[in-house]
């Protein structure tokens, strides 16, 4: 691009060509990911709408020839998870009546505790929260034993209230993180004006700090909702069997091993399982994605 | 001047989508020059700066660097060495590696990056800091290895980008003399972007003043300083700053004087750039310092009474606050002497130190 | 303040101090207290019920001579050396990507991220179904014309442990990726202009400039993968439920069958406290590499 080669004196933009190598590179490798993360949400959407006289004939990538929905009808409504043939609305239901304490008891009580982190810090605080930020890493079935030991003798062990309790106590270090560091962020003038005012612990979380906080109480919900409704281990363990939560019950009807496999049942009842976490996910945003960034810890 | 021209700048614009950030841009900077690009935020001399170095593609118009078209050039083939505010320095690399990395690169001669660096190093005096890391370094050490990593390129345009804003101000005002002895010493160009008026007068040989993506006043600081040629630049420049009243022309060919309420000025001595109708509404602007505190009153037409409203001893001199027809207006005094508020003194003007706007279009008379 | 009387001490600031109880107690009873009941009674030899019968290193022991822990260990070591590298070099690169100035950049970046949101047992059976060789993969190369092709990754037990890895890297490479964006969008734009100045060409610019100021966003990522990859659990159950054989077995498979099914306590105390340790060594330098005292950083810049 050296000015002696151009029979004209180079004027105004860089000239640009409408496709550089490099671009053509660009999306070409970012299409090509696209597409694979794709290919597993549409193979589950075609295979969950055809009959399963088509699914043996024909390959999992086409689309399907004739149109149903009775695999999804039959995934909610009738489908055995190896016990019963209740479909997987059982399962929805149970995760329904989990999630909904799970997310507000374990959100008020961090939310609490974050802002006491962070403006009412107390001798030992700052280690009790280390402490519980290095309890996050700790596996699960470290602790598994002992907390069925000490649900049991409490009474809640198998019960909807012994799993709103776990998922509240392992909700407990990325919520806290989350909700410390925002108030954190916030002016401190602000929390001093307040109590110059003669306001107390109380009166300035509920006007001041909440006031402030919505977006920050957005992405915790988003994180509890994904996670609450994700979870696994805890639902198969703590629930009870009557309460097993929709991932148990979907794992139950895919992997139970009597009867013919019906494989647009089970991926209508998997893209079920998966819907509630996606809608939330692509109605939230950014939010997500500032949730991932602290929730990352969880993984 | 008729020095050959290091950069020049021709009918440059800039625009991002429809908005218009640079707006047909002419300027010749000399060779060796000095010259301070000033204005407030977002008034695109960091944009210009970017420009010129090639790091913003321009919407039109053209850059030369010694002569050279090197509008649609990489930044690295201009011939320019840029510090940044930030220092940009490569955190995980020594100093040494630091003024090396470009060059090797470029695929220099190892013997002759050792000689540039020792040069550089020499000049800057960091000889002893080449094993460091920056995160060891001082805020005015990084800033001189940021300035050596310009120096080691061996290029004729050195451009600053507000090098001295991150820095408190005793450093900044340290810096500032090192800075303009490190351009007595090279010779070179230099094109330093800043927003501080203290160190675009006391580092350039011209200034550019800019707003809103054109340019004000391109002058000498002296000249923007004592002979601003809009509203803008008058305001913009100086502090304490400038007093304006608003008034309009009167009286005789023979001796114009500026009449606000019942108070009348003479323009005798002033330059006026063009003749001055009579009844027309202007801005008579005087700096603190070019004016005068008296106890008896000065002869006709250039003394008036007035009442001291404030005394704000600043050390060296003292700002005395005052009100003439109506309006606040401060005057530079010597700090010997306290007034008292409710005092009743003389004000001395001084027409030939004085400027003159149009009210409408805000241009010197 | 002379004359007024200050609160007896633990009833200062009252009100935080019970707003901290579930917390405080989180830490004393579910997190330091539950985990050394686990660790103190993996020295005993407790079968369906605990017991403090201590038997020494006798269940770590024995634990060791099982074939399906070491084979879970060897599995773990796989899946964690693969997925680690993968998705940070994948994520790694996408993020490069996505970060020059693309368009569409939303659109991409909630595809590549909206595995993260989806169950392991969701990503589980959806890759049962793609890798089942009687319909999958296999069976799709089969019809376009290559019929001897074999796609054994669900069926012969020395590969299905990939088919996890797959998986994983799925569900997890998006959040690699959002991360590393993070990090890159928080390079200061000045270095990159300085790098331009200096004519260092984009991708040795990452090389030698990015990537190293990168490091600790590196490490984070690496520390909180690592975390979760110790954990994998749900995957396993949908996918292979650790078969054939015992061929995809995991410690913490091996852990929940052995307390919660076949009532070996013992064993499955003495297994979780070897994935604690894991933990701990991932967990320990880290710590000690984030939370030393910083040497002293001059002014920081903007």
């Amino acid at each position: 691009m050296s000015s002696s080669l151009s029979s004209a004196e180079p004027r105004g933009s860089r000239p640009k060509r409408f496709l550089s190598p490099a671009s053509i590179m660009i999306y070409s490798a970012l299409l090509v990911a696209a597409i694979y993360y794709l290919i597993p949400l549409y193979v589950m959407i075609m295979t969950s709408l055809k009959g399963m006289p088509e699914i043996r004939l024909g390959n999992i990538f086409s689309p399907p020839v004739e149109v149903t929905f009775q695999p999804w009808a039959t995934a909610w409504n009738s489908a055995c998870t190896g016990l019963y043939c209740e479909g997987i609305k059982v399962g929805f239901f149970n995760s329904m009546k989990i999630l909904v304490p799970s997310v507000i008891l374990s959100i008020i009580i961090a939310s609490v505790n974050g802002y006491a982190l962070s403006n009412w810090r107390f001798k030992g605080s700052e280690l009790f929260f280390t402490a519980l930020i290095f309890g996050a890493f700790i596996p699960y079935q470290v602790m598994l034993y002992p907390l069925v030991i000490i649900t049991r003798q409490l009474g809640i062990f198998g019960t909807l209230t012994g799993v709103v309790v776990i998922h509240t106590i392992f909700g407990m270090p990325i919520l806290t993180l989350l909700f410390r560091n925002y108030f954190v962020s916030l002016p401190p003038e602000l929390f001093k004006a307040a109590r110059v005012d003669g306001a107390g612990f109380w009166r300035i979380f509920l006007q001041i700090m909440l006031p402030m906080s919505l977006p920050i109480f957005v992405v915790a919900v988003i994180l509890q909702v994904t996670g609450i409704w994700n979870d696994f281990l805890f639902g198969v363990i703590f629930a009870g069997t009557k309460n097993f939560p929709m991932t148990v019950q979907l794992n139950n009807i895919v992997n139970s091993t009597q009867g013919v496999k019906e494989y647009n049942v089970n991926m209508a009842a998997t893209i079920l399982t998966g819907a509630v976490p996606l809608l939330v996910y692509f109605f939230s945003g950014k939010y997500f994605v500032r949730g991932i960034a602290a929730g990352a810890v969880k993984g | 001047m008729t020095k050959l021209h290091s950069v020049s700048i021709k009918d440059l614009s800039l625009n991002f989508g429809s908005i218009s950030v640079l707006k047909n841009l002419n300027i010749e900077v000399a060779d060796g020059e000095f010259l301070v690009l000033l204005g407030p935020s977002g008034c695109g001399k960091s944009t210009l700066l970017n420009c010129i170095a090639g790091l913003l593609d321009i919407s039109d118009g053209q850059i030369f660097i010694k002569g050279k078209n090197v509008t649609w050039e990489e930044p690295k083939d201009r011939g320019i060495g840029m510090v940044f505010q930030s220092y940009a320095l490569y955190p995980q690399m020594t100093v040494e590696k630091n003024l090396s990395f470009g060059l090797r690169v470029a695929g220099l001669p190892a013997a002759e990056i050792q000689n540039r660096i020792a040069h550089a190093a020499e000049i800057l005096q960091i000889g002893p800091l080449l094993q460091r890391k920056p995160a060891e370094l001082s805020g005015g050490q990084r800033q001189r290895v940021a300035i050596g990593r310009a120096l080691v390129r061996d290029v004729d345009v050195f451009l600053f980008d507000e090098p001295l804003s991150n820095l408190d101000a005793k450093l900044r005002s340290e810096l500032r003399v090192e800075i303009k002895r490190l351009h007595h010493k090279l010779a070179n160009t230099m094109i330093y972007v800043t927003h501080d008026q203290i160190e675009a007068l006391t580092l350039a040989d011209r200034i550019a003043v800019m707003k809103g993506g054109l340019i004000q006043q391109l002058d000498d600081p002296l000249t923007i300083y004592n002979k601003p040629r809009n509203l803008f630049v008058a305001s913009f420049i100086g502090s304490p700053a400038m007093n304006f009243l608003k008034g309009e022309i009167a009286g005789t060919n023979g001796s114009r004087v500026f009449r606000v309420a019942d108070l009348d000025i003479s323009l005798a001595g002033y330059e006026a750039q063009q003749p001055l109708a009579p009844g027309h509404t202007v801005i008579f602007g005087f700096r603190p310092e070019h004016i005068a505190i008296s106890d008896q009153p000065g002869s006709a037409g250039r003394s008036c009474e007035a009442v001291v409203d404030l005394d704000e001893p600043m050390g060296a001199d003292s700002l005395v606050w005052l009100k003439v027809a109506g309006k606040a207006i401060s005057v530079r005094v010597d700090s010997g002497r306290r007034y008292q508020p409710g005092e009743k003194v003389f004000l001395i003007f001084n027409p030939a130190m004085a400027s003159l706007f149009d009210a409408v279009t805000e241009n010197r008379l | 303040m002379a004359g007024s009387r200050r609160p007896f001490a633990p009833l200062r600031n009252l009100n935080a101090k019970i707003a901290a109880v579930p917390m405080i107690v989180t830490v004393l009873v579910v997190f330091v207290g539950c985990t050394l009941w686990t660790v103190v009674y993996s020295f005993t030899s407790s079968r369906s019920l605990p017991t403090l019968d201590f038997v020494g290193m006798d269940q770590y022991v024995r634990l060791f001579r099982t074939s399906r822990w070491t084979v879970s260990l060897k599995n773990l070591a796989i899946f964690g050396v693969l997925s680690l590298s993968f998705s940070l070099v994948l994520g790694f690169i996408l993020a490069a990507l996505m970060d020059q100035k693309i368009r569409f950049e939303n659109t991409f970046r909630t595809i590549f991220l909206y595995p993260h949101a989806l169950s392991f047992i969701v990503t589980g059976l959806v890759w049962q179904w793609i890798l089942t060789p009687a319909y999958g993969v296999q069976k799709v190369v089969r019809d376009l014309g290559f019929e001897t092709f074999t796609f054994p990754i669900l069926t012969d037990g020395r590969f299905t442990i990939y088919a996890i890895v797959i998986a994983g890297l799925w569900q997890g490479t998006g959040l690699v990726m959002a991360l590393m964006l993070a990090g890159l969008r928080n390079i200061d734009d000045e270095i990159w202009k300085a790098a331009r100045v200096d004519g260092i060409p984009a991708w040795k610019t990452y090389l030698f400039i990015i990537i190293p100021m990168m490091r600790p966003v590196f490490i984070t990522t690496l520390v909180i993968i690592s975390a979760t990859i110790v954990k994998v659990y749900d995957l396993v159950v949908a996918l292979t439920n650790g078969g054939p054989g015992i061929s995809s077995e995991v410690p913490a498979k091996y852990v929940y069958d052995l307390m919660f099914s076949r009532g070996n306590l013992g064993q499955g105390l003495a297994a979780s406290t070897i994935m604690l340790t894991t933990v701990l060594i991932i967990l320990v330098p880290w710590a000690l590499l984030e939370f030393r005292p910083r040497y002293r950083k001059g002014e920081v810049s903007k």
